[in-house]
């Protein structure tokens, strides 16, 4: 996991069958760093998580990983390179913990080779850091759904590749979870020089964690960089139309979004730094 | 961080799969011994009583030299091929099920149902009644039929790919266009060509012999491993197609590589014995609900399948006295009450599937 | 927000009734066809005729009135019956399979039909009505019965699993009996394709009071089959009773599916595939797909029906068989051109 690879997209366009999406994009995500996708509802950023994860592939254009365009790699082989976390995948029923996140080894097996203590170590600490262990033989279908959002992350994990693509991981977790969770993609990123990529929904989580912000609009990127730099009312404003006003994180020193809305008029604009 | 603790947790996943790997062998196991019985039954029941010493006798003969010409025929020339036709055929019919049903993620999905065994029935009745075919005849063209029908349903679903929803709805048209062949043969044609015909269309392991079992014991012995082996990316096929993709499965080719298997089975199967109602259907949820979340369910289904259709056609031929039934007719009524019973009675968990 | 939904919400609707008008004049024609097509074709001014002033020594009059009329008729009702109890099955088991057939209530009606030939000698098809109907009934409580058993009760995978065992056990007794009874095949055979053939006043009075009942109960269950759409969490979320609602257009179904198995014999497609063409017309919502898929059930049948008087004269090919060599082809195309919403 020290080399580092190296995602990037040109000129691509997206779309499903006539409905285009994304269109003419072009991306390079920063490695070893904690990139955060944000944007309102259907304003693109899934299905350029799924573009980018070689799930769907461009009209035009192309996604390139380490320089070679992805989508004429073999696909075992960028898996090994590459996870990801998609949005709404199926537990086959009455599958146990333990098993569904083994199934994250898939890329790491050959068509004869068994399954070993290396898996078994993978899948450990997969479940370890998502704090499911206790889980391992309990039934899938009979977790909650912070649990289960929990253990699709550990099968992520347990695949062990470098860059890791995740939408919308902290869907259904309570604030605990979602704080840990981004914890744990943050330890990959600082401590093990992974690349991490995640679609996120609360503004403020997203400025906090995120090493790279990049913010989307109508299929487009609005603005990316650091948040600090990037998210400022004007950009929040474009993002999700709404006013808002752009404080200090008191924890973080990370740029904190605090929506205006109908009911509170701003009384006296407080210039913020 | 000592060794103790990194140690552990490794130890708790590996606890876990061999718990499920224990439960998935006992299955197996006794599913296994249950199909050795019933193969050691069909051995000894029969209209001529034979001594279980004279059937071993007879089933050493080859190696031992010491035959009886009387025995010997009984036991190797009709009940030993009858024996294991239904092993093979059951066996086959049961793996071509449950790789249908976990394909098309549908546990109604089996090949019965999404017009493979139609489209080997219509071909079948096309040759017996159109051409008056009997014996190889009519199995080459049930063959022909399933392997043509399903062709055509993958490449009337193929747009850019093959979404499992499109490919059974697909299929239940075909079936449906194959029914209706059927049907009018069976209004077109003289009532003794219509009977031969429904004898076929039961499925029956009357007539089996060593001579016409060759393509079903090698496909199974070539395909039974093909399918062994693409099992993981079935495996990962269960999780969604994206999540499959993300995982490296090359979806396309698994969901073709699995299909192509699963239809040949059935086709061959269905060619020896005719379409034997329910095992493709009943095998996987049974086998599925014996395991619980033991995992892969191919074995254990080709276990059932072969239980079910040697069961089947023991009581067929003895249960009602002189009367033989085909085993066709009772698979239905004994795969049915099997899954009747598990759904009600064995369904801890309360899902179904 | 509420205001572009309110608005897209509206600007749908009108579309929506145009559409179930526009399948409302195809069907007036079809209807129109049905009578008027066939061996002897009759001009218009001879329905009128025979339906307001029939003249009782006129050939062409007797032939509608006794023929053409109860057999279109039948005909409406079935399509009809066939098209709601196909859009109710799969909406309550939540399964693009489910259908009259898979369900257990075909082959129950069958093999009662079966016993009635082979056991009490009957051969006529009114005879057949009540036993198809008593077989359907029986067949689809102990599918709901065996489906009941268990910890959650009737859930959408168990009540399709046990369809399927209870039809493929019923199927098991029905083969049985005919591979013994070459009489009962013979007599079967020509019931067991599903025609509209003979249908004639006596069968169209037999099932119509079921079937108009159904008809009405069925178009009740929109409300019902989109709360269980969504699951039976959200939709007992949403004050549903799951199991009462699911049962209650079970029942609707049921008494759709039976009379129309008793009218016409068992006819697998049109349940089967005209509620998915109706969803790709309406979308996602029952109230809607019901009333389309009531109207294009008959469409399908009657439309099938007429090319099976014309198409091997002087004979006729049974609208079983028409309904599945000509609809086929179109629904193949169809799931192709689309792209189907999956339930």
């Amino acid at each position: 996991m020290s080399q580092n690879h190296q995602l990037s997209a040109t000129d691509v366009k997206l779309g499903y069958g006539e409905r285009t999406i994304v269109e003419k994009l072009s991306i390079t995500l920063p490695p070893d760093k904690f990139t955060v996708i944000v944007g309102a509802n259907a304003c693109g950023k899934s299905t350029l998580l799924r573009g980018l994860a070689r799930l769907l592939a461009p009209a035009s254009g192309s996604v390139y990983l380490d320089g070679r365009a992805i989508h004429q790699m073999s696909t075992r082989e960028v898996a090994t390179v590459l996870g990801v976390l998609p949005q709404t995948p199926v537990a086959p029923d009455g599958i146990t913990v333990a098993d569904l996140v083994g199934r994250g080894r898939y890329p790491h097996q050959g068509w004869f080779r068994q399954w070993t203590a290396t898996d078994d170590a993978a899948v450990a600490s997969a479940l370890q850091s998502t704090d499911t262990l206790d889980l391992a033989q309990r039934a899938v279908d009979e977790l909650s759904g912070g649990q289960r959002q929990r253990v699709w992350i550990a099968m992520a994990l347990a695949q062990r590749t470098d860059i890791l693509l995740l939408d919308e991981p902290t869907t259904f977790l309570d604030i605990n979870h979602q704080v840990e969770v981004l914890d744990l993609l943050t330890d990959l990123v600082r401590t093990q020089g992974r690349t991490v990529v995640a679609v996120l929904h609360d503004l403020n989580l997203a400025c906090r964690y995120a090493d790279h912000i990049v913010a989307m609009q109508g299929g487009r990127i609005v603005a990316e960089g650091a948040p600090a730099a990037v998210m400022t009312s004007a950009v929040v404003k474009t993002v999700f139309g709404i006013d808002s006003e752009v404080v200090i994180d008191p924890v973080s020193q990370s740029p904190m979004i605090v929506p205006i809305g109908r009911h509170h008029r701003l009384k006296q604009a407080v210039p913020a730094e | 961080m000592n060794v103790n603790v990194q140690f552990a947790p490794a130890a708790t996943v590996a606890a876990a799969r061999r718990k499920l790997r224990t439960r998935h062998r006992l299955v197996t196991a006794a599913l296994t011994l249950i199909v050795l019985a019933l193969v050691a039954a069909a051995l000894t029941i029969g209209d001529y009583p034979l001594p279980v010493a004279e059937v071993v006798t007879s089933l050493l003969s080859p190696f031992t030299g010491v035959t009886d010409p009387a025995s010997d025929f009984i036991v190797l020339g009709v009940r030993l091929p009858r024996a294991i036709t239904g092993l093979l055929a059951g066996a086959a019919l049961g793996l071509s099920g449950v790789i249908f049903q976990t394909v098309l993620r549908n546990p109604l999905a089996s090949p019965d149902i999404v017009g493979i065994t139609t489209g080997a029935s219509s071909a079948a009745v096309i040759a017996i009644i159109v051409f008056h075919a009997t014996g190889l005849m009519v199995a080459l063209s049930a063959t022909g039929g399933a392997v043509l029908i399903a062709a055509l349903i993958y490449a009337l679903s193929w747009r850019g790919g093959v979404t499992p929803y499109r490919l059974v709805l697909v299929g239940i048209g075909m079936a449906a266009i194959a029914a209706a062949i059927t049907s009018y043969l069976f209004t077109r044609a003289r009532i003794f060509e219509v009977q031969q015909a429904l004898a076929w269309l039961t499925g029956s392991l009357n007539g089996a012999s060593f001579d016409t079992l060759g393509p079903l014991a090698l496909g199974l012995l070539v395909l039974g491993p093909v399918a062994t082996i693409l099992y993981r990316p079935l495996a990962s096929l269960e999780l969604g197609d994206d999540a499959a993709k993300a995982l490296g499965t090359r979806v396309e080719v698994t969901r073709l590589g699995t299909l192509l298997v699963a239809v040949v089975l059935a086709a061959f199967a269905t060619a020896t014995v005719g379409p034997i109602a329910f095992v493709a259907f009943a095998a996987g949820p049974v086998a599925r609900r014996l395991l619980g979340p033991a995992g892969n369910p191919l074995l254990p289904s080709a276990l059932v399948g072969a239980a079910v259709t040697i069961g089947a056609d023991l009581i067929a031929q003895h249960a009602l006295g002189r009367n033989q039934l085909p085993a066709g007719v009772v698979t239905g009524a004994i795969g049915a009450l099997f899954l009747i019973y598990l759904l009600a009675a064995a369904n801890r968990s309360g899902r179904g599937g | 927000m509420t205001v572009a939904a309110a608005e897209q919400r509206s600007s749908r609707v009108p579309a929506r009734a145009g559409g179930l008008l526009l399948l409302g004049v195809v069907l007036a024609a079809v209807l129109f066809l049905s009578i008027t097509v066939g061996a002897r074709p009759i001009a218009l001014g001879d329905v009128l005729a025979a339906i307001i002033a029939p003249a009782p020594d006129s050939t062409t009059h007797r032939i509608i009135l006794e023929l053409r009329l109860p057999r279109t008729l039948v005909g409406l009702l079935v399509g009809a019956a066939l098209g709601l109890s196909g859009a109710i099955l799969q909406g309550a088991t939540r399964n693009p399979l489910a259908d009259p057939g898979l369900l257990g209530i075909q082959s129950g009606a069958t093999l009662c039909v079966v016993l009635g030939i082979s056991v009490f000698g009957i051969t006529t098809l009114s005879g057949y009505v009540w036993l198809a109907f008593l077989g359907a009934g029986i067949a689809a409580v102990a599918v709901y019965l065996i489906a009941s058993m268990g910890r959650e009760g009737a859930t959408p995978v168990k009540l399709a699993l046990a369809g399927a065992a209870v039809t493929a056990a019923l199927g098991s007794v029905t083969s049985a009996i005919l591979i013994t009874s070459v009489e009962t095949l013979d007599q079967i055979r020509f019931w067991q394709v599903g025609a509209l053939t003979g249908r004639t006043t006596d069968i169209l009075l037999q099932v119509a009071p079921f079937l108009l009942f159904g008809i009405a109960l069925a178009l009740t269950t929109g409300r019902i089959l989109d709360g269980l759409a969504m699951g039976d969490d959200v939709a007992r979320g949403l004050g549903q009773r799951v199991q009462l609602n699911r049962a209650f257009a079970g029942l609707a179904a049921v008494i759709l599916a039976g009379g129309a198995v008793a009218a016409a014999g068992p006819i697998a497609f049109v349940g089967l595939t005209i509620p998915h063409v109706a969803r790709a017309m309406t979308g996602p919502n029952y109230r809607w797909i019901l009333p389309y898929s009531m109207l294009l059930g008959p469409i399908l049948l009657l439309g099938a029906d007429i090319i099976g008087r014309v198409i091997v004269p002087p004979g006729e090919l049974q609208v079983g068989i028409v309904t599945a060599a000509i609809g086929a082809p179109f629904f193949i195309a169809f799931v192709r051109r689309r792209k189907l919403a999956e339930l």
